[in-house]
């Protein structure tokens, strides 16, 4: 298939920037998508010139590096699926795509699609952890936790820090990602004990890295590619409104 | 916002019912009404409410003026190409704006009803109550102020459609099944309130003598 793709580039952090067209032949439908873009780069090396910078690591969906707004929705067309897991079945020939870099006033762009996610690193600095020694892994069976506790806080787990809920909330809020990390831990025994402390350190931070407020449009949950339900921020936020409450800020 | 947005949520109902009384035949709706509007000028309970009202609305305007300044400065440069409206719906992306229009819609309202019983010199009716019933037929007879209302109740149904529910996750209300329960009563409570207050001005448009 012949592709037409408008690229958002941009020399620097905080420099300028803007679309730049491109044209692709020979793309195939199992390509994915970004070895679609893997070509794209290979054209533009034979031309001597800057290649085009974006994020990735595993390419199987786990990681959470990669992450496009591409024709204006998070990670793509598919719901939830990150845009490593994107082939270009899902695009026909002729078809232009636009493809940008998640926007947020924290997410400042280091290069054409490549930004910076380290709020998120700082964030889970703040509080994302246990603060006790744990040592080596302990029998299996000392401490108990319910089936349904531990699935639930696998689902609270899934979620690999893609940056997409932010990137497609209206108010750039990470409220979806933050409480997929207290959520995970405060359900479990180990995890309990600092609750208070962690949803209080953690949201502190997240509003001093400039992230917006939630006003629970859900459009997280639709983009979410592990599909992270919108209930943990509202448990979030019963966590933290109980601990201020209580006078337990930590 | 969601303390304050809850609080008028319950206003609405209260004050809903009150209104009801205007769907009586007209001379029972004329003493009914009348009567219940001097009780509740009269009373030391009411003036509080009154009072947690007005301050209610205005720390739900100031905190949402603050939300749209924090969500405005948190998003940066925009999208080139946004198709992001696919994935949230309409009223829950426009409450500052469905929210304008009910201030509007209120300043208005308050200016017509509250102000004139208040400060106005109004006849009375044969109790020796203040006439308030007189002022709001001969408001609804006119059909351009009945289009404004039902569109500032409109502009209410949408905000309530979004905000009855984002309240309760705002609050903390995390339980699934509790959740869809929440869910529904926002649907049945908003369809309640925007239907009530829609039926008045029409109804006494049509009834008119
Ligand atoms: C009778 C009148 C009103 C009622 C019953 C009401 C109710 C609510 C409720 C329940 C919420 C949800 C709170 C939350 O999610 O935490 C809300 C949010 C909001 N309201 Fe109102 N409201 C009213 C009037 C207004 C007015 C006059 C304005 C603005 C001038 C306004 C602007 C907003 C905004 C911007 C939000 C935030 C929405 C968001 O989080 O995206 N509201 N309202
Ligand atoms: S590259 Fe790892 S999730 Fe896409």
């Amino acid at each position: 298939m012949k592709i037409h793709l408008k690229i958002w580039r941009q020399d620097e952090r905080d420099g300028p920037g803007g679309m730049v067209s491109y044209t692709l032949d020979d793309v195939t439908e199992d390509m994915s998508f970004l070895e679609m873009l893997d070509a794209l780069n290979g054209v533009l090396i034979g031309k001597g010139e800057r290649v085009i910078e974006f994020d990735h690591d595993c390419r199987e969906g786990i990681c959470g590096q990669c992450g496009l707004m591409i024709n204006g929705r998070a990670h793509g067309p598919l719901p939830h699926v990150t845009t490593c897991q994107l082939h270009m079945r899902s695009f026909r020939d002729g078809d232009t795509i636009y493809i940008e870099p998640f926007r947020a006033a924290a997410f400042p762009v280091l290069r054409d699609l490549k930004i910076d996610r380290s709020a998120f690193d700082r964030i889970i600095q703040s509080g994302g952890y246990i603060a006790a020694g744990t040592g080596s892994a302990p029998e299996a069976n000392s401490i108990l936790v319910a089936h349904d506790t531990a699935e639930a806080a696998f689902d609270a787990a899934a979620c690999i820090g893609c940056g997409a809920c932010v990137a497609t909330c209206k108010n750039s809020s990470a409220a979806l990602f933050v409480s997929a990390k207290t959520v995970h831990l405060s359900l479990l025994p180990q995890g309990k004990l600092e609750a208070p402390q962690r949803v209080n350190a953690m949201i502190a931070q997240m509003n001093a890295e400039q992230f917006g407020p939630c006003s629970n449009t859900e459009a997280c949950e639709v983009e979410c590619p592990q599909q992270i339900s919108v209930l943990h921020i509202a448990r979030m936020n019963w966590a933290f409104n109980k601990s201020r409450l209580l006078g337990r800020k930590g | 916002m969601a303390l304050t947005g809850t609080f008028l949520c319950l206003f609405l109902v209260i004050h809903l019912l009150g209104n009801l009384q205007l769907l009586l035949p007209a001379d029972r709706a004329r003493a009914s009404f009348n009567w219940y509007s001097h009780l509740l000028s009269g009373n030391v309970l009411i003036k509080l409410i009154e009072w947690l009202l007005f301050v209610s609305i205005l720390a739900h305007i100031v905190y949402a003026l603050l939300l749209t300044l924090r969500a405005r400065k948190a998003s940066g440069r925009g999208y080139v190409y946004d198709k992001r409206k696919a994935s949230s719906t309409w009223n829950s992306r426009n409450m500052g704006f469905l929210g304008m229009i009910i201030l509007l819609f209120l300043v208005l309202h308050l200016k017509d009803f509250w102000y004139r019983y208040k400060f106005g010199n109004l006849p009375l009716d044969e109790q020796g109550y203040t006439d308030l019933y007189a002022i709001v037929v001969a408001a609804y007879e006119e059909f351009w102020y009945v289009l404004l209302y039902l569109a500032g109740i409109a502009a209410l149904g949408f905000h309530l459609l979004h905000g009855f529910s984002s309240a309760a996750r705002t609050l903390g209300l995390y339980h699934p099944l509790y959740s869809k329960v929440v869910r529904v009563a926002g649907k049945l409570y908003t369809l309640a309130i925007t239907a009530g207050f829609m039926i008045i001005p029409v109804y006494i448009y049509f009834n008119k003598a």
